[in-house]
């Protein structure tokens, strides 16, 4: 099914809800929020912890469904309230990539393999996912650790491989929960400017849930959330600053 | 990208241990059968062997193996004169144990109707066959008994002169052939004071009767050899042995020879069951029994391995549903390495058999159609083992990547 997104946008959430639990455990996660997010565009998500920021990622990102709300990815509505309107676990595959505070590589695999195996999980041959997979990790400049297990790079490196792993499939939004959490002031400064870097080279969404306001101007805006609500933040580096109407808090 | 053989190369020294914990379980399970199939083998070898067609015992037993039978030896004589029979021989069988170069030797004798039975028939693997009526002996080299070696059954001394491979006795123990002459000689061996006090006691109670004090030449004879008294009996053997000649119908000479009121027939087959229907059956039922806790111990075991194994994976099974891969992929992971460690664990365990199993004490037969069903039945216990953990892995859910 087909909405009608906005020319360049990547993302349209609207009146997201997610609710934990039920009766007197019951918690608002998220709470009626809105947001889009442009091709190109770099966009941090903040707020203290407990905010609802990785729900709204996982949100996003398909891993959880929304109790209300729709979201548009592409050009397509993948959920509309509860109910998915599209196979999830392909859409995530071929739509997605995600990086996470942890590398998350899987340690049976060397880093080439941990990004070749995203492209074959998605149909795509192995000798031509070899290709892109010398070539995204040569983009990120760990082409010369690429036969090397997780076990063998540093934090740096396998965020890089994480991020290799994120754009394996050239998606279209590009979903980072708390990336540089693990990482020194310099190595996080780095994993940040690779994202800015993707979004702007690689035409991809891209939305970074981060503490660190030591980087924030490396994103194209902001948003702030706060028990559950979200709303515009400052916005240091704004390039697209059409795309700040679709915020819900305005 | 087979992500199976993958976790494998990473955890490699796990699992070769894993697999040759299986592959030891899986050994257990084989040489049960195989101890089984060896127990039905040596129990029916010497039967199978003699070829007999009809086996003559004691009136009322089910001898001699599955009980003990005693039968005058000239019976042999009146089984001859039946219509149809070609050949008989008397079957003397027992087992002896005894101190040879310092250590216990256990054997059971069979004894040979010489001169027709010179023990041609026998597997002899070195040496050759009996050459004379006295003091010569044929071993299963089981025994641990070698050519030229000298034994001191009795009063007298037997030569090993021939060798034979594979000639058990349906307790396990090794056989070892000799004329029924010497035979009976090591059976019926007394010290010389025993036989010297059975000798008094004979002339004693001949003494004792009317008999004696009317005939004191009677009492000259008592006091000598035993075979020198007609009115003592000839010796008793365990069962004549009968061959048919072509064209009698077996059923036909059996009922003959059974109306006798002194003794009983069995055919070949019958004998056959007496021993597998016996001796062997609870044998083969506890094994069986065994065999089967195996191999639910052995399917028990592999399935907490492969949910051991899954359960480490589990978090990289989220990653895996969170990159969108399909659940054959996290399906075929688990499947395979199953089948993975199932297949070489049979592989090894059969060839660890191999090498381990002659060393048994008793006999090891692994035959080909235990090997195809114990092969599907791996085949069937590395499936229903990785079910539990293929259950675990689908109900990962991808969320569990943030945890």
């Amino acid at each position: 099914m087909t909405t009608p997104l906005s020319a360049g946008l990547v993302v349209e959430a609207t009146g997201l809800t997610k609710i934990y639990g039920s009766g007197n455990t019951e918690v608002v996660a998220v709470r009626d929020a809105s947001l889009t997010v442009a091709r190109g565009e770099i966009v941090a998500l903040l707020g203290p912890s407990g905010a609802g920021k990785s729900t709204l990622l996982t949100l996003l990102g398909l891993i959880l469904p929304p109790n209300a709300g729709r979201i548009s990815i592409g050009q397509t509505l993948v959920f509309d309230g509860e109910r998915s309107r599209v196979n999830v676990r392909r859409f995530r595959r071929q739509h997605l990539g995600f990086v996470f505070q942890k590398a998350n590589l899987i340690p049976f695999l060397t880093a080439a393999e941990n990004v070749q195996l995203a492209m074959e999980i998605n149909d795509v041959s192995p000798r031509a996912a070899r290709t892109r997979t010398m070539e995204l990790l040569e983009y990120l400049g760990v082409a010369d650790r690429a036969e090397h297990l997780p076990s063998k790079l540093s934090g740096g490196q396998a965020q890089r491989v994480a991020v290799a792993r994120s754009l394996a499939n050239r998606p279209s939004l590009i979903l980072a929960d708390e990336p540089t959490a693990a990482l020194d002031s310099v190595r996080g400064r780095q994993v940040m400017e690779l994202f800015r870097k993707v979004a702007h080279e690689q035409k991809a969404g891209v939305m970074v849930v981060t503490h660190d306001h030591r980087a924030l101007d490396v994103f194209d805006r902001s948003l702030e959330m706060e028990d559950g609500q979200l709303r515009t933040g400052a916005c240091p580096n704004s390039t697209t600053g059409q795309n700040k109407a679709h915020e819900n808090d305005k | 990208m087979n992500l199976a053989l993958k976790d494998i190369r990473h955890s490699f020294g796990r699992f070769v241990l894993t697999t040759f914990g299986i592959s030891l379980l899986l050994m257990l399970v084989m040489g049960m059968g195989g101890i089984y199939r060896g127990l039905v083998e040596e129990a029916t070898l010497l039967v199978d062997r003699v070829g007999a067609d009809l086996w003559v015992v004691q009136k009322g037993t089910r001898g001699p193996f599955a009980e003990i039978s005693r039968l005058p030896r000239n019976v042999e004589d009146r089984v001859l004169a039946v219509p149809g029979v070609v050949s008989a021989n008397s079957f003397i069988s027992h087992t002896i144990q005894r101190e040879y170069r310092d250590k216990p030797l256990r054997v059971t004798i069979q004894g040979l109707s010489w001169p027709t039975d010179r023990g041609l028939w026998l597997p002899i693997v070195a040496g050759r066959a009996l050459g004379q009526a006295h003091f010569e002996m044929i071993a299963d080299k089981s025994s641990g008994l070698a050519l030229g070696d000298h034994v001191p059954l009795g009063k007298d001394t037997y030569a090993v002169v021939g060798l034979t491979g594979q000639m058990s006795s349906s307790s396990g123990d090794p056989m070892a052939f000799m004329t029924l002459t010497d035979a009976q000689a090591v059976q019926f061996d007394l010290v010389g004071d025993a036989v010297r006090t059975e000798r008094a006691a004979r002339v004693n109670r001949l003494q004792a009767i009317d008999l004696g004090r009317s005939q004191p030449q009677l009492e000259d004879r008592a006091a000598g050899v035993s075979s020198a008294i007609p009115a003592l009996g000839t010796s008793m053997v365990s069962a004549v042995l009968v061959d048919i000649a072509p064209g009698y119908d077996p059923v036909k000479v059996a009922a003959r020879i059974a109306s006798w009121p002194d003794v009983s027939v069995y055919s070949h087959e019958g004998q056959r069951n007496l021993l597998l229907g016996g001796m062997v059956d609870k044998a083969r039922r506890q094994l069986g029994l065994f065999r089967v806790l195996l191999i639910i111990v052995s399917g028990i075991i592999m399935a907490l391995i492969l949910y051991t194994l899954t359960l480490d994976k589990l978090h990289d099974i989220a990653m895996l549903k969170l990159l969108g891969a399909r659940n054959l992929v996290i399906l075929a992971l688990i499947l395979q390495q199953a089948l993975l460690l199932g297949g070489l664990g049979y592989c090894l365990a059969y060839y660890l058999g191999r090498w381990i199993f002659p060393y048994f004490p008793r006999r090891v037969v692994i035959m080909q159609e235990d090997l195809v069903s114990l092969a599907f039945i791996v085949l069937a216990i590395s499936v229903a083992a990785s079910l539990l953990g293929i259950a675990k892995a689908l109900r990962v859910q991808p969320n569990e990547v943030l945890a």
